[in-house]
């Protein structure tokens, strides 16, 4: 992962190669003298690429784990943060805070925390609503959460066309698109990795509570777990993390969906275990995705969201053979 | 390795039935489906709770581990109300095997054995190597280990049936409660299941369909029908053709096997019509 951090570092539209990329990093933090590295490259390294790789390794591991823990809670392997529905609310509540200034009053912490809000409004909502006259099953929950998704990406798309705000208007329609490219060392991408950084610790501890309620709300209760109380815990994290993946990048499909698939094919589904993988493969793709969508068509960078569905869709469809073809 | 899997933590000599509910009463919306329930379960005995379809076996068997709190009545677990212990103190001394719709989980018979240590592990605990040898022991007891690596969704039936009786016993609990376990099994694992519980000697709650499988395998039998007891006690005494016919509305008549337990045989229902 290491390597992968400074080698993507390095890709962009004013290469760096590899070693320059370490020695820079080294005597910023004070393990190396001089580098050899020109200025430009020094503050391309430090200044453009290194912020986004960092934020680029915390939404990755933020989208994947969410995707993970919903489809081990509501035990269906369609479920994402994108599917149910809550990236789209993170990002209406963002894009409120954009154009009309929500929250302006707690400043820089106004995009995130709009964006949490509008996560966890839409996640219960949806949860609510697939509970509503009965015991949820996991396709109640999905169409629910489509519903909610699409109704969220209309009250988005109102909100643009409603404001007379042009700038923040690109701004939204820009971030919609989800990119990476905004990354600079600010409060934002401290508020982001710190809070996905502390929603896995949190994650770790509900493992085991998770790996019961993956088997079955039965088995969960007969294990002393109870189900709704861990799904709302759960829920909570998971929309803290997914909005603060989209304050810091936008909206990103597929990370959330596919990668948790490829770890259970690595690992099994014993969330310990699980979650670690997940994130590091989240990570992963995200920050190679992010490298590919600036060199593919140089010198304009393609957002990160259409990097992603490439390589997610055919791998997705490739899945599903397997299983369907091991399943009969 | 036997002996890590724990004898029972609860006095032997307690004066109190290890698990009794008292005037038991539910009902979902305006439908009752449990009323006036009594039962105690007594140290060391398989109980086998039996009875017509929405009967309230299944709804008496979830009020006796908590995870439904009757409207009215309570259970008490040792003399004690179950409500003033909390999940995972119930989980730590009744340990239940239910039947959950086959998922696309990618467990394998270990991690699913290990899964009942989650009522003893606490949120910051890390699983030891005890716990893994509980699990072993588990498997081994009901003749699973050679599975451990294996895949649940892999298994067939009977052998599925084995895993989650071991999880069971992972939980180190005073006694079992069994939802349906033979449940869409073929008649040699049913046997070999109930069979497998028998040998536990562990008190235990089955719920059952087959009458005689139940009268095969149990010490004790109570005959639920809309909600009430009609009978309790041997299966001699609750196998009375007349309210086996009557409850299940076929005809029914009482033999006895080699072994002089007793056994029903069915005719078609009264007024059917005969095929002479």
């Amino acid at each position: 992962m290491g390597l992968s951090a400074v080698l993507c570092v390095g890709i962009g539209p004013a290469p760096v190669p590899p070693q320059t990329t370490a020695a820079v990093v080294a005597q910023k933090i004070g393990w190396a003298g001089d580098t050899g590295a020109t200025p430009a490259e020094v503050s391309i390294v430090i200044d453009i690429r290194l912020p986004r790789v960092v934020m680029g390794l915390a939404v990755g591991a933020a989208l994947a784990m969410s995707g993970a823990v919903l489809q081990g809670m509501i035990r269906n392997v369609l479920a994402d943060p994108y599917v149910l529905g809550i990236s789209s609310g993170a990002s209406t509540g963002a894009a409120g805070a954009i154009l009309f200034g929500l929250g302006a009053g707690i400043g820089q912490y106004a995009l995130p925390v709009s964006a949490f809000l509008g996560a966890m409004g839409a996640s219960l909502l949806v949860f609510w609503l697939g509970h509503a006259g009965g015991q949820a099953t996991s396709v109640r929950l999905l169409l629910g959460g489509i519903a909610v998704g699409y109704a969220l990406s209309a009250g988005t798309s109102f909100l643009v066309f409603s404001s007379d705000d042009a700038e923040g208007s690109r701004t939204v329609m820009f971030w919609l698109l989800g990119s990476l490219s905004l990354a600079r060392w600010d409060v934002l991408l401290a508020a982001v990795t710190g809070v996905v950084a502390v929603g896995a610790v949190v994650l770790m501890l509900l493992s085991r509570r998770l790996d019961a309620l993956a088997v079955g709300d039965e088995t969960a209760r007969a294990l002393g777990v109870g189900p709704a109380a861990t799904r709302l815990q759960l829920l909570t994290v998971v929309s803290v993390c997914t909005g603060a993946a989209v304050a810091g990048a936008g909206v990103i499909g597929f990370v959330g969906l596919v990668v948790p698939h490829l770890a259970r094919r690595l690992v099994g589904t014993v969330h310990a275990r699980l979650l670690p993988v997940t994130a590091l493969l989240g990570s992963g793709l995200l920050i190679w995705a992010d490298a590919l969508s600036r060199v593919l068509m140089q010198p304009r960078e393609l957002p990160i969201g259409i990097i992603t569905a490439l390589i997610g869709a055919p791998f997705l469809l490739l899945l599903i053979r397997r299983m369907y073809a091991e399943n009969t | 390795m036997t002996q890590i899997l724990s004898a029972p933590a609860v006095g032997e000599r307690s004066p109190h039935p290890l698990l009794a509910a008292r005037g038991i009463g539910h009902s979902y919306g305006r439908r009752p489906v449990l009323t006036g329930v009594d039962l105690q379960v007594r140290r060391g005995e398989l109980l086998g709770l039996l009875g017509p379809n929405g009967g309230g076996k299944t709804t008496l068997l979830r009020t006796l581990f908590g995870a439904l709190r009757p409207l009215e009545g309570t259970v008490m677990f040792d003399g004690r109300p179950l409500e003033q212990l909390n999940p995972r103190q119930i989980a730590q001394r009744i340990a239940v095997v239910v039947q959950e719709p086959q998922s696309e989980l990618m467990l394998s018979v270990a991690d699913m054995a290990l899964l009942g240590r989650t009522p003893h592990l606490g949120m910051f605990s890390r699983r030891s190597s005890r716990d893994d040898a509980i699990a072993a022991a588990a498997l081994e007891k009901v003749g699973a280990l050679g599975l451990a690596h294996r895949e649940v969704s892999e298994l067939s039936g009977g052998e599925k049936q084995r895993v989650l009786i071991a999880r069971a016993l992972v939980q180190e609990a005073d006694c079992l409660l069994l939802d349906e376990p033979t449940n869409h099994l073929d008649i040699g694992y049913q046997h070999q299941v109930l069979d497998l519980v028998r040998s536990l000697g562990m008190t235990a709650v089955v719920v059952l369909h087959d009458l005689n499988l139940a009268a095969r395998y149990c010490d004790r039998l109570v005959l639920l029908d809309r909600g009430r007891v009609r009978a309790d006690g041997e299966a001699r005494e609750v196998l009375q053709p007349e309210l086996i016919g009557a409850l299940y509305g076929v005809g029914a008549e009482r033999t006895a096997a080699y072994d002089e337990v007793p056994q029903l045989l069915f005719r078609r229902p009264e007024g059917a019509g005969d095929d002479t």
